[in-house]
């Protein structure tokens, strides 16, 4: 076989390699940091899995994480399922009144400061009176996350054939039937990739989650920005590293997904 | 009473009118073609008639039912996409079994019916096969199987060739006339391609602008076009513009400009217009090195046009020749390429007389 593929030269290679540093030596930093015996985060004394022993401890710091996996499960799924149903009304409905419009506005979340997606949430929970906590950060997390599902699932919808539902309807589906029978399946992946792309978002969210959230209801990240406030504990180090990993493994699943997305129909979802 | 009868129907898109006010009368085992150029409508029939589009107006009687307004799932139609639109998620069992699965049939019944169907359109072996695992044509067999599994009373073709590449696609029209003859089975195919339909249909229904312009067998499309329109559509043909000058015992006289006074034949209807066109097919203008001698045309008349060979194209089967008449106007001329040495050619240059007999002749309203 023929070499297509042009050498890297010595210039590519260096940039690349710089590139690739400054992207990920901070995080290489902080993950060997995370294994460092040592009580000061910048002096190292030698291996050690003392840190993740002590977050394992750390009641309030086990709460946070337990907080934040669920807040990220449950928006995501929630959202998930309402973005779902958004792009098959833009991808599939009928020209309605007013669907660019809608359109428009189920975007603005992606463009919105958080700053003030948060701010508004807050104000609404505080105008019905509602108990701040797991639910309104849940709630919180759901209309920031839903537009990303919609995004996803709507690009995959567009990109697959019309006339595949209309065989199905052609060969005794009703509309309803057709749709699970053909269009699910084949979108399922991008769905999958949209859950996940909600679960990780709601997950290192900050901003939002502290407008919403109430006392002893702290997610990790705002749990561990009032803890590095105070210092930093080489603790922290392990928790983001447990952090990186899930992230890195759900990154992977995600784009195995649109992978497979990609391999059934003519597109993928953008991921 | 026909198995599929259309009633007046319409169906506008916006403005656009895509069907207009459209009739016709489907035999049961009929293979039938709507031929038209893109964007004059066929295809919205087709989609109304599969429950896809429902008509503005009008009514489409399958076998004495109204059932314009019935959704697709429920009519006993059956199409097949122009694109196949096979489910890449389903394996070739799967999607010929599809529809009997929604249909309620019996495992057993179904197994039995696939197994008929994959026979049928020669796809042994290949069951367990996903979609994107099958070339151009085997997918188009999928397609098919899966549209004929149902049994439906109508089949719809849309376009169901146009993704083959010409060999393939030569051989497929052979295979789905014989399919059609051996079941029996009522075809509609839509096409833009002439061949094509004068190949499989049995009668072709040329559609322009949302309307049916004619219905015939492929030789009367071909050799008595209803309008000038339909003579340029189907095949090439030259055409002259004159004025009737003369008319004695079904035979007219045309003073045109381009090319002298024409001998025609007048055929039924009679021509109530005096300005015409007289059209001749390339293939019935016959070229000689000099004037034919009275006898050749048998009885007829004969018109003779004396010109200069302006191209020589040759095709294979035949070649095709453009004839600049003195008055500048072209003939174009096809002569089958019957000997393999071209003795009988005609070179680029030459003086030669392009003639033809009244009979060959159409008149056609302007």
């Amino acid at each position: 076989m023929a070499h297509t593929v042009t050498r890297l030269t010595r210039f590519n290679m260096t940039s690349l390699a710089l590139g690739l540093a400054f992207l990920y030596l901070p995080i290489v930093i902080l993950v060997i940091y995370s294994f460092n015996a040592s009580r000061l985060v910048t002096v190292w004394g030698g291996w050690s899995l003392r840190w993740y022993h002590e977050f394992f401890n750390d009641r309030a710091m086990l709460d946070a994480a337990w907080m934040s996996l669920s807040v990220g499960a449950v928006s995501a799924t929630l959202a998930t399922l309402l973005g779902t149903l958004a792009a098959v009304a833009l991808a599939r409905g009928e020209r309605f009144r007013g669907r660019a419009l809608f359109s428009g506005m189920l975007y603005s979340p992606l463009v919105m400061p958080e700053v003030i997606s948060g701010l508004s949430l807050l104000l609404l929970f505080v105008a019905l009176n509602a108990e701040r906590g797991f639910w309104t950060v849940t709630i919180a997390h759901t209309t920031l996350t839903m537009c990303f599902v919609t995004v996803v699932v709507q690009s995959r919808l567009s990109a697959l054939d019309r006339s595949l539902e209309e065989a199905a309807m052609d060969l005794g589906c009703d509309p309803v039937r057709a749709f699970l029978m053909v269009t699910l399946p084949l979108i399922v992946p991008a769905i999958v990739a949209g859950w996940m792309l909600a679960f990780t978002l709601s997950l290192d969210d900050v901003v939002i989650a502290s407008f919403t959230t109430g006392p002893g209801s702290a997610t990790l990240p705002i749990r561990i920005y009032s803890e590095v406030r105070l210092g930093v504990k080489p603790e922290i180090n392990a928790i983001c590293t447990l952090v990186i990993a899930l992230i890195a493994v759900i990154i992977v699943v995600a784009s195995f997904a649109s992978k497979l997305s990609s391999a059934r129909g003519e597109s993928a979802a953008p991921l | 009473m026909p198995l599929l009868r259309i009633e007046g129907v319409a169906k506008s898109f916006g403005n656009f009118r895509a069907v207009d006010q459209l009739s016709l009368d489907i035999r049961a085992g009929e293979f039938f073609a709507l031929l038209g150029p893109s964007g004059c409508g066929k295809t919205t029939l087709l989609r109304m008639l599969a429950g896809f589009e429902t008509p503005d107006e009008g009514r489409i009687l399958l076998g004495g039912n109204d059932i314009a307004q019935v959704l697709p799932h429920e009519r006993p139609v059956n199409m097949m996409f122009q694109n196949y639109a096979l489910f890449p998620h389903l394996s070739v069992r799967d999607n010929i079994a599809f529809g009997l699965k929604r249909a309620g049939m019996a495992r057993k019944d179904i197994a039995t019916r696939v197994a008929e169907m994959v026979a049928l359109v020669k796809l042994e072996g290949l069951e367990k096969r996903k979609p994107d695992q099958l070339s151009g044509g085997q997918r188009q067999r999928v397609a098919l199987a899966r549209s004929l599994a149902r049994r439906p009373q109508v089949l719809l073709l849309d376009e169901p060739l146009a993704a083959l590449d010409k060999k393939l696609r030569e051989s497929t029209q052979g295979e789905l006339m014989e399919l059609q003859r051996r079941l029996g089975m009522t075809f509609i195919i839509v096409t833009h391609d002439q061949e094509e339909a004068m190949t499989m249909a049995g009668r072709i229904g040329v559609m322009d602008v949302g309307r049916l312009v004619q219905v015939a067998t492929p030789r009367n499309l071909y050799e008595a076009p209803a309008s000038r329109w339909i003579a340029e559509f189907v095949g090439d043909i030259n055409l002259f513009n004159g004025q009737v000058a003369g008319r004695d015992h079904g035979r007219l006289t045309v003073a045109t400009s381009e090319a002298g006074t024409l001998a025609v034949s007048e055929l039924w209807p009679p021509v109530t217009k005096d300005v015409v066109s007289v059209a001749i097919r390339p293939e019935k203008v016959k070229l000689s090195r000099r004037a034919p001698a009275l006898g050749e045309g048998g009885s007829q008349a004969i018109n003779r046009l004396e010109g200069v060979v302006a191209d020589v194209n040759y095709l294979g089967g035949v070649t095709s020749y453009r004839v600049k008449l003195e008055t500048g106007a072209v003939v174009r001329a096809s002569m089958a390429n019957t000997a393999r040495l071209d003795v009988d050619a005609y070179l680029a240059g030459q003086r030669v007389v392009a003639w033809f007999t009244a009979d060959d002749c159409l008149v056609l309203e302007q």
